[in-house]
């Protein structure tokens, strides 16, 4: 199993399994400012999402993954990295998350922006999985429109 | 007993390998693979005798249209019709349920009337319902699954009553393997004077079928599911009820004369095959329904039945695994569907696709099912004829290796 093994290492990186064992910000708000959902009906996943705002920040995530480990470590990874930032800034941090997922490069700076959702670049390998890295970030968009991005 | 290393060596596909490791080809149920004389039948049409059926009268088209019909006949000897008037060309059983709906369904159900399947369907043979359902104020009925994910046969027996029109079962589920009790629920259907049509999509290509035997009234299938190519699909019709039905899609082919006002119908079974068929899947069904015969159904039926109680009995080791469907292989077709709580389907799949082995995850456009077992995806292993129980080790390691790499506490 030794080539096959490496290539799953590839794709289930240290740091998903982590999130997908330990997903982060899974308890759900109870009076959020926005909320958010999507489903793949392709596959049966669904992930829920809510803010709570505090002044101009996101003071508080809720994210709730139903699926593969792939779709809960990048909800998880999410919830992570649009905590405490402005919606502008939750938008440019998704714009960038979505360019790595068709390929793009992602310089050190962004690397650094986005923290844990580099080792998702390990998806590219699988093009059927990208959509199950994409699902929460389109909870996400719904979220954020409510909240008067977009 | 089937000679299964003899088989394989019939389909050239089988000596691929997947990710540096020999192809496991478990995703039968999806689709199967081709055998050389399928893959030689459609490269011979196209090369020797490729023309337009029943249009010209030049030499290809005539031996166009004779291979072509002839793949008619067999498909008709096939499954026991009494004439090949019954079977119609489709794309697929999809488009073989969507005809029925369209015109014998639209014809004879109205307001009131009720239309009963069973909680098991395949979308195929439950969307076209609820459209005419919808359409005619009638009403659609759900026959319910025991606890051992058969059909609960008890109540079916007052869920089939004097308002049913239409009793529409899948003989073989593809999502649990059940097989149904299609004489009984005939029986049932008989009783209150309901018309009975049958989904063999899962049963055709994998057990004797015989159509007198079960007398229905409708049979769907597919070409690609039974060694088949894709695009070529069968309704076959008890030949009293085809009489009576309006055409589906109407032009070319399926008319006898036409003005500028009217048409008049072609003969049956061309009055439902309208525009330029699928000449080649025709003719390449043909050549896979010569090699099942040649095998034996119920040769092809014991293997799988074999197989089915082989891998049950090796599943007993995966404790971290629910399989579903009957646990009896006599009531089961080789479709064997299975759930983690810790390792979820798609993941399973991947892991497994990296060993070389082929299975679906997924709903298996069995979403209404996939709430009743309460799960959102299954992992779905189905057998065909050149499966080994060797491949069956093979699963059996590699679902070991993903439930340890993915489970909890380890990796």
């Amino acid at each position: 199993m030794g080539m096959a093994l490496d290539e799953l290492d590839d794709l289930y990186d240290d740091s998903i399994l982590d999130h997908c064992r330990h997903p982060r910000n899974s308890a759900r708000l109870d009076s959020p400012d926005a909320t958010g959902r999507a489903v793949n009906p392709f596959c049966g996943d669904e992930v829920d999402l809510q803010i709570e705002m505090g002044g101009d920040r996101i003071t508080g995530v809720g994210v709730q993954g139903l699926g593969c480990s792939i779709n809960q470590a990048a909800a998880s990874m999410l919830s992570e990295a649009i905590a405490r930032r402005s919606v502008a800034e939750a938008e440019s941090i998704a714009a960038l998350f979505r360019g790595m997922m068709r390929g793009t490069a992602v310089s050190d700076a962004d690397a650094e922006r986005i923290g844990d959702l580099t080792s998702l670049q390990g998806v590219l390998a699988f093009p059927v999985r990208i959509k199950c890295a994409l699902l929460s970030w389109t909870a996400l968009d719904d979220a954020l429109e409510v909240l008067g991005g977009g | 007993m089937l000679d299964v290393m003899r088989v394989r060596q019939d389909f050239p596909i089988l000596d691929r390998q997947v990710h540096g490791k020999p192809l496991v080809y478990l995703d039968n149920a999806a689709t199967s693979q081709k055998p050389g004389s399928v893959i030689d039948a459609l490269v011979d049409y196209y090369e020797s005798y490729n023309s337009n059926v029943h249009r010209g009268v030049h030499s290809l088209s005539m031996e166009a249209t004779d291979r072509y019909e002839e793949a008619r006949v067999k498909v008709a000897r096939f499954i026991g019709a009494d004439s090949p008037e019954c079977v119609i060309w489709t794309r697929n059983t999809t488009e073989s349920i969507n005809l029925v709906a369209n015109t014998w369904a639209r014809q004879n159900i109205g307001p009131g009337d009720e239309i009963v399947i069973t909680q098991m369907e395949h979308h195929s043979n439950l969307v076209p319902w609820q459209m005419i359902a919808a359409q005619k104020g009638a009403t659609l009925r759900f026959l319910p699954l025991a606890s051992d994910h058969t059909l609960d046969m008890e109540r079916a027996g007052s869920i089939i009553n004097g308002r049913t029109k239409l009793v529409s079962v899948v003989h073989a589920s593809n999502s649990l393997g059940t097989i149904n009790p299609v004489h009984d629920l005939r029986d049932l259907a008989r009783n209150v004077g309901a018309a009975f049509m049958v989904d063999g999509a899962q049963s055709v290509p994998h057990m004797p079928v015989d159509v007198n035997d079960i007398d229905c009234d409708f049979l769907a299938f597919s070409g690609h599911k039974m060694l088949g190519p894709t695009g070529i699909g069968v309704l076959y019709v008890k030949s009293a009820i085809l009489e009576n039905m309006e055409p589906f899609l109407t032009g070319g082919e399926m008319v006898l004369t036409v003005t500028n006002e009217e048409a008049t119908w072609n003969d049956l079974p061309m009055k439902f095959e309208a525009g330029t068929p699928n000449i080649a899947g025709a003719i390449g069904l043909g050549a896979a329904v010569d090699y099942l015969q040649e095998t034996g159904m119920d040769q092809v039926r014991e293997h799988e039945e074999q197989i089915t109680q082989y891998t049950m009995d090796a599943f007993q080791e995966l404790e971290e695994l629910d399989l579903f469907g009957p646990k009896d292989a006599t009531k089961k077709c080789g479709i064997m569907s299975f759930h983690s709580s810790e390792v979820h389907a798609h993941d399973l799949g991947t892991f497994l696709d990296l060993e070389g082995i082929a299975i679906r995850t997924g709903h298996h456009c069995t979403m209404p099912l996939m709430q009743e077992l309460e799960v959102a995806a299954t992992a779905r292993a189905s057998f065909y004829l050149y499966n080994t129980e060797n491949e069956v080790d093979v699963l059996v390691d590699a679902l070991k290796g993903a439930l340890r790499y993915f489970g909890h506490g380890t990796g």
